[in-house]
């Protein structure tokens, strides 16, 4: 007879990298469907093109580096369904595609894969876009417009690498009522329009393709929360931390800095916090470390926004936390249990 | 690496063989010799180099004043007005009056520059006396980012904002009668404000300002001896520009336009 | 690289700077210039030349005087003498080219501090005889001017859908920003320094058995280098 042996751990969850990819995925379900029924097939093509372009990507890097086939574990599929929700639905589809090839070699391959990448990759694919194509980063397309399920938005055709076609002669014929083209954020920037809060709610407003309902995001979170697949101090303390922030700011100067809400309910805030901070492999691990490193991204978020060029500064906020992840984990160690000072 | 090595005895701690003389010789020869070569090198280009700033700058007032002929330098100081020599003396403006082929007074451009985005934005603008306004500008040089700050020389709407500026000077001649305004994208209601880029804020005001600080200096130096500019003398810039044509001919090198564009910025 | 032991021909000289010690792509030398100036392919092609000059010339003359400077005042030497022909360069710059002046900016003056050029000087001129020397570092000048052109063509061409200024992609081309901005220069450079390590690795697979447990793309990028070069790499960095 043969005696086993094996180190510990001798028990587990049950849970693997796969199984909390496929809960991620399922959540971000209802908040892609909510995204293609405001926006129609642009929406969808765009959220097929980016993942696909993410999975081809995976593919080759695997080929390359001659590694296993890492495509099962689902992780490309959430990078590329997450960077698709942040892009604007108007985007063209081939810049969607570089922005997955990009999300995938620069944020992960190059870095040696899942688990070892210091950035969470799909932030990485968006920051790249927005550097190399800044205009039609902030070109945004109207809502609910009435043909959006019979004809695409018609920058999403673009021919590749050429400049995205107009679309103002789409809006004017699919005319929504108060399309501005400017997300809230940038309309309190440059105009200190507050817009109503029901409108950021209902997914009314500019924005990226799946930041639009703050509340739709939330109940997903939430579902993730429940399910005990994510770490919700990392969301409270990215929100908390932001919400203190635009309160102060509003307390010290209502006419400068805008209402509490609007810094809470535009924007990538809440898809940032529930989404993209809590990445596992790019938030720290240590139980003061997470307070930290959320708080760190929420305050940052609101300085950019208010004192920054740019009128979202969610991404960069987030980056700068996974840059600083390491180092938060390192000064907050907690201490071993029956460990004494040296 | 073999061709690197030391012979092993100079690894070896040895006081230096070397005697002062000879180092401060040695290095004094060399130096002596690279002095020399710089000279000469220097006076070979001279004349290309005063040619095709010239040129540069020529072109740069042509395509402000398409029907100017002749540009001549001057210095603006708070004594009064000079013709330009050599490299502009401190607390002087530079500008340069632009003449038809009448020898008749044009218009007037000079530099503006103010930090952007980047870098400092440099902007050639166009004033004519008759108006007392800015009539154009041209971007000189900037390294503001593509597709955003660069908007200063492609938005249509933007660069319209200069073909009138009003300029006209206080009753005291010592300031403007408004200063130059950037104002927010649409809400521009006066003929001196102007009309920002939405999205490119920084660098619009950048124009303003660096448009109204070099204004705000030339023009109370510039108003009074302007008639002293309005006729030009034909036979002396006659001489001037025969000068500068013959140094340019001269020159070692050609002067055709380079390949890249530095108006880079322009283009 | 045993120039006391074998004779070696002008030919190889050329070559090992233009191809088997590549200072951009294989000793990863003179990267300020390599990542700042590369914003179009004339850019890159100016500072090449530039560069090469001011190699080609310091290298003759402290090949020549050699034997004249005492060790201890040679680097001091070598530096006015670089700095002599930086300062050539710059007014030759001037009188052909304003644009490029503006375009290169400091880079010019720069040149100086490339160590490159105080690399070549310590490590082969001042053993050699002034044409072997000089053959040296055009070759060395050539193989920088190589790796400025290849940063710099990419860059162009995805940063501005131009090539030495001409429209390739007629007008609807979408620029991508990025590419003229500093981290296309490290992106661009990193690509190539990816390429050229795949490639070596490719290469060498056969006799020196491929790494047991294949690193991935990023990781591995300078492993098999340092297997071919001579580990003279990283001397002058």
């Amino acid at each position: 007879m043969s005696i086993e042996l094996r180190p510990s751990p001798h028990l587990h969850s049950g849970r693997d990298v796969p199984t909390i990819m496929r809960h991620v995925v399922y959540a971000l379900f209802p908040v892609c469907a909510f995204s293609i029924w405001q926006y129609g097939l642009s929406a969808l093509a765009l959220i097929v093109t980016v993942t696909l372009s993410c999975l081809a990507a995976e593919r080759i890097a695997n080929r390359m580096s001659g590694t296993v086939n890492t495509l099962s574990d689902w992780s490309a599929t959430i990078t590329g369904v997450l960077l698709a929700l942040t892009l604007p639905p108007a985007f063209p589809l081939w810049m969607g595609a570089v922005a997955g090839f990009a999300a995938i070699w620069l944020g992960k391959s190059l870095f040696g894969g899942l688990g070892h990448n210091p950035f969470n990759p799909a932030l990485v694919g968006r920051a790249f876009v927005q550097a190399a194509f800044p205009t039609a980063i902030t070109t945004w397309a109207p809502a609910f417009a009435p043909q959006r399920f019979s004809e695409f938005i018609p920058s999403s055709l673009t021919l590749p690498f050429m400049v995205p076609n107009d679309i103002s002669a789409w809006v004017a014929a699919n005319m929504v009522d108060g399309f501005t083209g400017a997300t809230p954020l940038a309309r309190w920037k440059f105009e200190h329009f507050v817009y109503p809060v029901e409108d950021m709610i209902t997914g009314a407003a500019s924005a990226s393709s799946g930041e639009t309902s703050a509340l739709l995001l939330l109940v997903c979170g939430l579902y993730l929360i429940a399910r005990k697949f994510m770490d919700w101090r990392i969301p409270v303390a990215v929100v908390g931390s932001a919400m203190i922030m635009a309160w102060g700011f509003q307390l010290y100067d209502a006419e400068t800095y805008p209402p509490m809400h609007l810094a809470l309910l535009s924007g990538g805030l809440m898809l940032g916090a529930l989404f993209m901070a809590t990445d596992m492999a790019t938030s720290p691990v240590t139980p003061m470390g997470v307070w930290v490193y959320g708080a760190l991204i929420g305050v940052l978020t609101i300085l950019i926004r208010y004192f920054g060029g740019l009128t979202e500064g969610v991404m960069y906020a987030i980056l700068v936390g996974n840059a600083a992840a390491p180092l938060i984990d390192k000064y907050l160690q907690p201490k071993v249990f029956g460990a004494r000072k040296k | 690496m073999s061709d690197e090595k030391k012979p092993v005895k100079m690894v070896v701690m040895q006081p230096a063989v070397t005697g002062s003389g000879r180092m401060i010789a040695t290095l004094g020869s060399v130096t002596a010799l690279c002095g020399v070569l710089i000279v000469a090198v220097w006076q070979w280009t001279l004349p290309a180099i005063a040619a095709n700033k010239k040129l540069v700058l020529e072109r740069g007032v042509r395509a402000l004043v398409p029907d100017a002929e002749r540009v001549t330098e001057y210095d603006a100081t708070v004594g009064g007005i000079t013709p330009a020599k050599g490299d502009p003396v401190a607390g002087a403006v530079r500008f340069y009056a632009a003449y038809d082929g009448a020898g008749k007074l044009q218009a007037i451009a000079a530099e503006g520059a103010a930090r952007g985005y980047a870098d400092v934005v440099r902007v050639l603008y166009g004033y004519r006396p008759e108006c007392e306004c800015i009539f154009g500008i041209k971007v000189v040089q900037m390294k503001e980012t593509p597709g955003i700050g660069d908007k200063i020389i492609t938005d249509a709407a933007f660069v319209a904002n200069f073909d009138n500026l009003d300029v006209a000077l206080a009753p005291d001649m010592k300031s403007l009668f408004n200063a130059l305004k950037t104002v927010k994208h649409g809400s521009k209601k006066f003929g001196w404000e102007i009309d920002a880029i939405t999205g490119a804020t920084i660098t619009s005001k950048a124009v303003g300002r660096g448009i109204n600080d070099s204004v705000q200096m030339l023009l109370p130096r510039l108003r009074p001896h302007l008639e002293k500019l309005e006729k030009q003398e034909k036979g002396e810039e006659g001489r001037e520009k025969g000068q500068n044509l013959g140094a340019a001919l001269h020159s070692p090198f050609p002067l055709h336009p380079s390949p890249f564009s530095s108006q880079g910025a322009s283009s | 690289m045993t120039m006391s032991t074998k004779q070696v021909t002008n030919m190889e000289q050329l070559l090992e700077g233009i191809w088997k010690q590549n200072p951009v792509f294989v000793m990863v030398l003179g990267m300020c210039p390599t990542l700042a100036v590369t914003v179009s392919a004339f850019n890159a092609l100016g500072m090449g030349v530039a560069t090469s000059f001011v190699l080609v010339f310091s290298c003759g003359l402290i090949s020549l005087l050699r034997k004249q400077i005492p060790k201890e005042v040679r680097i001091a030497t070598y530096i006015v003498i670089i700095a002599t022909f930086v300062t050539l360069v710059d007014y030759i710059i001037q009188a052909v080219s304003l644009a490029l002046y503006d375009a290169l900016g400091a880079f010019i003056q720069l040149i100086v501090v490339n160590c490159i050029i105080l690399g070549r000087a310590e490590a082969h001129a001042a053993k050699n005889p002034p044409l072997p020397a000089m053959v040296n570092a055009l070759g060395m000048g050539i193989g920088f001017t190589i790796g400025l052109l290849a940063l710099g063509s990419v860059r162009e061409i995805l940063g501005a859908g131009k090539l030495f200024g001409i429209t390739l992609f007629g007008e609807h081309f979408q620029p991508w920003v990025v590419m003229v901005l500093p981290p296309g220069g490290f992106f661009v450079l990193g690509g190539w320094l990816l390429l050229f390590a795949w490639w070596a690795r490719r290469k060498n697979a056969g006799p020196r058995s491929p790494h047991p447990n294949p690193l991935p793309e990023g990781e591995g990028a300078n492993v098999p280098l340092r297997g071919t070069s001579d580990k003279r790499g990283h001397h002058g960095a």
